[in-house]
């Protein structure tokens, strides 16, 4: 009992110590930190479209999450977030230029899709490389996502470049405006709520009900477990590896797809750098599976308050001239504290005898 | 290709090789003596970060480099006791660990670069200082013995980081919490100590190592070191956790470095292949460790903590 309760104060505490070095960030930089919040919130939460692009921006934190969390339970440390959605996004992408006239219906779908194949190989990948020839699989996520950046950059100053940017000779790294017929549909007028988030919410509770209601999950956690008590009993670790970071990676792909068919502009862009694509999802998505408990379907909430800490990140730049990095910042000690934190440890190196949600307490494992 | 090979070119390229090695050098030797004692410290880049940025912020405002150095290694430190807090006496899980460092020096590297200079202004470099007799052997001199004194050190730290690990008491005890910590507590070696004194010298040398990447570039941006340090504890993969390998490793990725700088400038890369161009040393990070994930014997305790039963 107490354990459970000391695990319920880790997301809360983690706030609170992510709050304070916010606040006196804030002092330091020469702002008041009570306006600073009264910003973050009126910039999260002030109105109905700032509402939704709190959502929007929660998004693909969701996905990236909910795939984190996949792969985390299956002990597998994916850290190639940032790969797997750009991956998504140029697959995608080259669909939609190559069958602009299909009927939304069609292609709207078939976007998502092709953003799903376009992560699952970006994480099949490095899952193979871990099951297969040993290699770690947090130095080989990482080495992939420094070379699909330069890829995109590759993709995006070249071969599909906007042709208007070649003529203007300004030569700015983005795709030309895709077609219509691929753009998410908005599900509010006058926001920028588009189907992406119940897209991303229904994602979240399928990787929930794979992790704990098939055999597929079961045999993934059982590995993630014990690796020998799983080969015992005649799990293939190797396959299921593999299987993991796929899955992972799939959603991060979707996560790309959402970003480039969700956008105002309707087209890739970049600056050159992953963030200047993705804005850290694939990192900020680790971020909030943390902070969800390693649970796909906690990992919704969590991402919604990082999608209002970013929104409100930038409202707080528009106000108070503070920078929007302070976001990330921020994301960094919400890491570092969770991960401090005994009862999260224990999520991480968990039994496969929990079914999550309905039985929480059960999660608060005792620790080593 | 053939103005690739002319001397005066290679003699440069090669210069520019060890100049570019000195940051991976200084990192990798850091990781080396961290993940010898057990501890993966994954949060090199976002300590790198930091320590540039505090470095090239010393040099704005003060104009002297040293002070620089030492603001840099300094940071290094303090960022080594937050790390061996998280670690060692919490016992986190590194990995994750680490990508917290990592973001959380990414975001305040940034917001500080942004509130306290905005926009990018040059700064002096670091100066060359010809060693002496040396650096007057044909070209051989130019290319080794006309560089800057944090490229030497870099390189006289490896035989230094190598002495430490195979001939004195604290480098024993570092091996022995790296490979069986049980068996170094029995004999009173104390685990956490050795840990912690082992990621302090780690984060000081990445600290140096921001210190280094920006002061020999002479000017800072956000995300300056686009991965640098990730690929600094790959290097430790590669050099198979001895110094002298990491100096190889550290040595190949200066040289590849600097060779697509050149081959850019003389247009044997063509300008719209520099995107491809740019992706050679990840991608050869990602096939070394495929040939050499089976080879090298990694630390046996390398991330596992510690606890006492």
């Amino acid at each position: 009992m107490l354990k459970a309760v000391l695990g319920a104060l880790v997301p809360l505490l983690a706030a609170v110590v992510a709050f304070a070095f916010g606040a006196i960030m804030l002092l330091a930089l020469g702002a008041s930190p009570l306006e600073g919040l009264n910003a973050m919130l009126d910039g999260a939460f002030g109105s109905g479209s700032r509402l939704a692009a709190t959502a929007v921006k929660a998004t693909p934190l969701i996905l990236v999450g909910a795939g984190i969390t996949i792969a985390f339970r299956t002990s597998v440390i994916n850290i190639g977030g940032e790969s797997q959605i750009i991956a998504g996004a140029l697959l995608s992408t080259v669909v939609a230029l190559t069958l602009p006239d299909l009927p939304a219906f069609i292609l709207v779908p078939l976007v998502l899709l092709a953003g799903a194949a376009g992560g699952a190989v970006l994480g099949a990948i490095p899952g193979a490389l871990k099951a297969y020839a040993s290699v770690n699989e947090i130095l080989s996520t990482i080495m992939l996502n420094l070379v699909m950046v330069q890829f995109m950059n590759f993709l995006l100053r070249g071969p599909l470049i906007d042709p208007f940017e070649l003529e203007a000779g300004t030569r700015i790294p983005q795709t030309q405006r895709l077609s219509d017929n691929a753009a998410l549909p908005t599900l509010i007028d006058g926001t920028r709520l588009h189907i992406g988030v119940p897209v991303a919410i229904i994602a979240a509770v399928a990787a929930y009900l794979i992790l704990w209601r098939t055999p597929t999950g079961f045999r993934l956690r059982a590995v993630g477990h014990s690796p020998e008590a799983a080969r015992a009993a005649g799990i293939s670790v190797k396959r299921n590896v593999t299987l993991a970071m796929a899955l992972s990676g799939s959603l991060a792909g979707i996560a790309g797809s959402i970003l480039v068919f969700g956008s105002e502009g309707q087209r890739m862009v970049t600056d050159g750098s992953a963030a200047g694509f993705t804005g850290s999802a694939g990192f900020n998505g680790i971020v909030a599976a943390l902070f969800g408990g390693l649970h796909p379907l906690w990992t919704i909430p969590s991402a919604m308050l990082f999608g209002a800490l970013l929104t409100g990140a930038t409202q707080l730049q528009r106000v108070l001239q503070v920078p929007a990095a302070l976001a990330v910042a921020l994301n960094g000690i919400v890491v570092i504290f969770v991960i401090s934190s005994t009862p999260v440890r224990g999520w991480l190196q968990r039994s496969l005898a929990d079914s999550g949600l309905f039985s929480r307490s059960s999660n608060r494992v005792e620790a080593d | 290709m053939g103005d690739f090979f002319t001397l005066s070119v290679l003699v440069a390229t090669a210069a520019s090789a060890i100049r570019l090695a000195t940051p991976y050098l200084l990192a990798s030797l850091g990781e080396t003596i961290g993940q010898r004692s057990g501890v993966l410290n994954l949060g090199v880049d976002g300590v790198m970060l930091l320590s540039a940025f505090f470095s090239y912020w010393t040099v704005l405002g003060t104009g002297n480099l040293w002070l620089a150095v030492l603001v840099g290694l300094v940071v290094g430190l303090a960022m080594g006791v937050l790390y061996g807090v998280i670690t060692v006496r919490l016992s986190a899980t590194q990995g994750i660990s680490g990508i917290g460092i990592f973001i959380f020096g990414l975001g305040l590297s940034d917001l500080l670069f942004r509130q306290l200079v905005g926009t990018p202004k040059p700064v002096r470099r670091l100066p060359n200082v010809d060693v002496p007799i040396l650096s007057d052997i044909p070209h051989l001199g130019e290319a080794l013995f006309q560089r800057n004194l944090l490229t030497y050190l870099a390189f006289l730290l490896v035989p230094a980081t190598a002495l430490l690990l195979s001939r004195t008491t604290f480098g024993l005890n570092i091996r022995s919490v790296g490979e069986n910590p049980q068996a170094a507590d029995s004999l009173g070696v104390s685990v956490e100590r050795t840990r912690f004194v082992a990621i302090l010298i780690g984060n000081a040398m990445a600290g140096l190592a921001g210190a280094a990447l920006v002061l020999q570039l002479g000017i800072f941006q956000p995300n300056l070191t686009q991965g640098l340090g990730f690929i600094a504890v790959a290097l430790v993969y590669f050099g198979a956790w001895r110094p002298v390998g990491v100096m190889g490793g550290a040595l190949l990725y200066g040289l590849v470095n600097a060779t697509v700088l050149q081959w850019k400038a003389l247009g044997i890369i063509p300008v719209s292949g520099s995107d491809l161009a740019n992706m050679a040393p990840a991608v050869l990070t990602i096939l070394a460790l495929i040939v050499l994930a089976r080879r090298v014997h990694a630390p046996a305790a390398l991330t596992k903590p510690f606890t006492r039963h």
